[in-house]
């Protein structure tokens, strides 16, 4: 359930959103977010976190870590 | 669009652009008036010099002719924000409203929102013939909107030329999509073709769900640009190549680049100078990276020349410009105001206003050959000249109110445009500025005169003093005519032993945010 987006760091690109394998990503507001529920952190469908990946502002798509880890 | 002959005929009666422009404005029962009316225009990028279908392709495209590109305008949707590279000069978290710079952008539209801004600005500006999308990010990484917009757009507007400008990693996957919706002109930014280069400009590209990086991200982006280079041209479809000219880091190799996309069929090369300011928070704005100096940049796109094309006369717009180049009238076409307008889409007065605007280009060559006459005297003295110039091809702005000057080389061949320059306001609120002033000498220091329609004592002395000599006496006249008069006395001048011809020093690129109008 991990990642979250820094909404001062959110460029609103939209690039996160399509590449979702969870559908988890939406846009609210001025900012995207990510759903605690579906994130997955892109285990078992990629080997790097898609929302990580694309995004263009380093930092943005960071582990909440106040939620458990979906990866042990 | 306009049904005109590309071939010249010289003795077509010239139609008024002012006076369909009014006729226009009062059908729509608003007051606007068009600036300069008769006009003529130049460049060597003619139906002359090109096969007729490719004419009859860019006569209207402003960014594909340089001679189109005073009479008509285009508009980018910017319904493309997400991005799959990324570029060094490039920061899109910088989102200041008055910067001026691709990857800038006040306003995101959906396609149904850049649909309703098209007709909107098609109806309110005849001369607005080509629809851009160019991000903020790239059409292709968000291809269900780009191809939507242009789905709507087509069916609404069929007249309007489509375009799209990538960096082109995902073009091979979308080139017979790009194909059916007649988009026929296409923009790849093709900085390198050697990755060994490519790795100091790109930090990362997104591929295959995975981001790579440094020589690997780079070669595999310069391989998919050039498989979509060669894509394009097997369709037919026209390609530009836009590089920025990045000092120490590919600027020799830009020759390189030039080769490699001329031998695969691109028809245009845009050599653009890095813009480059640690305000702008970019990778090269923070590490000090330097823009090239204006002869720099034209020594760059004149040794290319011989090998294709070359276009000069690219401002570097955002990716929600709308009006000429050079002007951004964005401003009164933002979401609010665009959903609150009613719209009546006005084909006839569209077609009227270009059939004016071709009468009026074949009109041009006559005057522009009457000009040549007698400037074997030349010999090889060249000079620039910059031109305070609102459009129509007329010296037609005030000194003090231009906030670009238009560059031509005058030499024997004849007046060439060669670039343009963008500088500050000198005259906000009625005073000059003293500092203003610097800036503009700065970045016309080579030339040896500026065109103006009018200017003020205490510039025109500061000129003088910096070695340009201010000209006004050839105000509302036609730029090319005018310069190459003006130059046939300076030859004279020369040759009578009255003035000693001297080279100029170099000129400065601005780097700064260019101001919304």
């Amino acid at each position: 359930m991990p990642y979250r987006i820094v909404a001062s760091q959110c460029t609103n690109c939209t690039a996160c959103e399509a590449l979702c394998p969870n559908e988890a990503i939406s846009e609210k507001g001025s900012t995207f977010v990510i759903d605690p529920a579906k994130c997955t952190e892109c285990i078992g469908h990629f080997d790097e976190p898609q929302c990580v990946a694309i995004c263009p502002v380093d930092l943005t798509c960071v582990i909440d870590t106040s939620l458990p880890r979906t990866a042990a | 669009m306009a049904e005109s002959d590309p071939v010249f005929h010289p003795a077509e009666p010239v139609v008024d652009i002012s006076d369909v422009m009014q006729k226009m404005a009062e059908h729509k029962g608003c007051g606007t008036s068009s600036e300069g009316g008769k006009a003529s225009c130049g460049s060597s990028d003619g139906p002359e010099d090109m096969p007729p279908e490719i004419w009859e392709k860019v006569k209207n495209h402003p960014c594909y002719s340089e001679e189109a590109h005073h009479h008509y305008a285009r508009m980018h949707v910017a319904v493309a924000p997400a991005c799959n590279i990324q570029c060094n000069y490039c920061n899109r978290k910088y989102d200041c409203a008055n910067e001026s710079r691709p990857g800038v952008v006040s306003e995101r539209l959906t396609p149904e929102q850049a649909a309703k801004k098209v007709l909107a600005v098609a109806s309110t500006i005849p001369q607005m013939t080509v629809l851009g999308i160019a991000g903020p990010g790239d059409p292709l990484a968000n291809p269900k909107k780009t191809f939507e917009t242009f789905r709507l757009i087509s069916e609404v507007a069929p007249d309007i030329k489509l375009c799209l400008s990538t960096n082109g990693l995902a073009l091979p996957d979308w080139v017979d999509e790009i194909a059916k919706y007649k988009v026929d002109h296409v923009t790849i930014t093709i900085n390198m073709v050697d990755p060994e280069v490519g790795q100091h400009i790109y930090p990362w590209i997104f591929w295959e769900n995975k981001r790579l990086t440094g020589y690997e991200a780079a070669k595999v982006l310069t391989e998919r640009q050039l498989l979509g280079l060669e894509m394009l041209t097997e369709r037919g479809i026209l390609a530009k190549i836009n590089s920025v000219m990045i000092p120490g880091i590919n600027d020799q190799h830009l020759v390189e680049v030039n080769r490699a996309v001329k031998s695969r069929g691109a028809f245009l090369h845009n050599i653009m100078p890095l813009i480059s300011a640690p305000e702008h928070g970019t990778v090269f704005g923070l590490n000090g990276q330097r823009g090239p100096t204006a002869q720099e940049l034209k020594a760059l796109q004149d040794s290319c020349e011989g090998e294709m094309n070359m276009m000069r006369h690219c401002r570097q717009c955002r990716a929600d410009a709308v009006g000429l180049l050079g002007e951004d009238r964005s401003a009164e076409f933002t979401t609010d105001k665009i959903m609150a307008m009613e719209v009546e889409y006005d084909a006839d007065g569209r077609k009227a206003y270009q059939q004016a605007v071709e009468a009026e280009r074949q009109a041009k060559v006559a005057a522009k050959a009457e000009a040549m006459d007698g400037l074997d005297a030349a010999g090889e003295i060249d000079v620039l000249v910059a031109v305070a110039t609102k459009g129509h091809s007329i010296i037609n702005e005030h000194f003090g109110h231009a906030k670009e000057f238009q560059i031509y080389e005058l030499s024997a061949r004849g007046a060439k445009f060669v670039g343009h320059r963008r500088v500050d306001l000198y005259c906000q609120g009625g005073y000059g500025e003293e500092d203003s002033l610097s800036t503009i000498i700065t970045a016309i220091n080579d030339c040896h005169a500026v065109f103006v329609a009018k200017i003020g004592g205490c510039p025109k002395a500061d000129l003088t003093a910096a070695g340009i000599e201010p000209v006004d006496q050839f105000a509302h006249e036609y730029i090319e005519k005018s310069a190459l008069a003006w130059f046939k006395d300076y030859c004279a001048k020369v040759a009578s032993g009255e003035i000693v011809h001297a080279p100029r020093g170099d000129a400065a690129i601005r780097q700064g945010a260019l101001l919304a109008s």
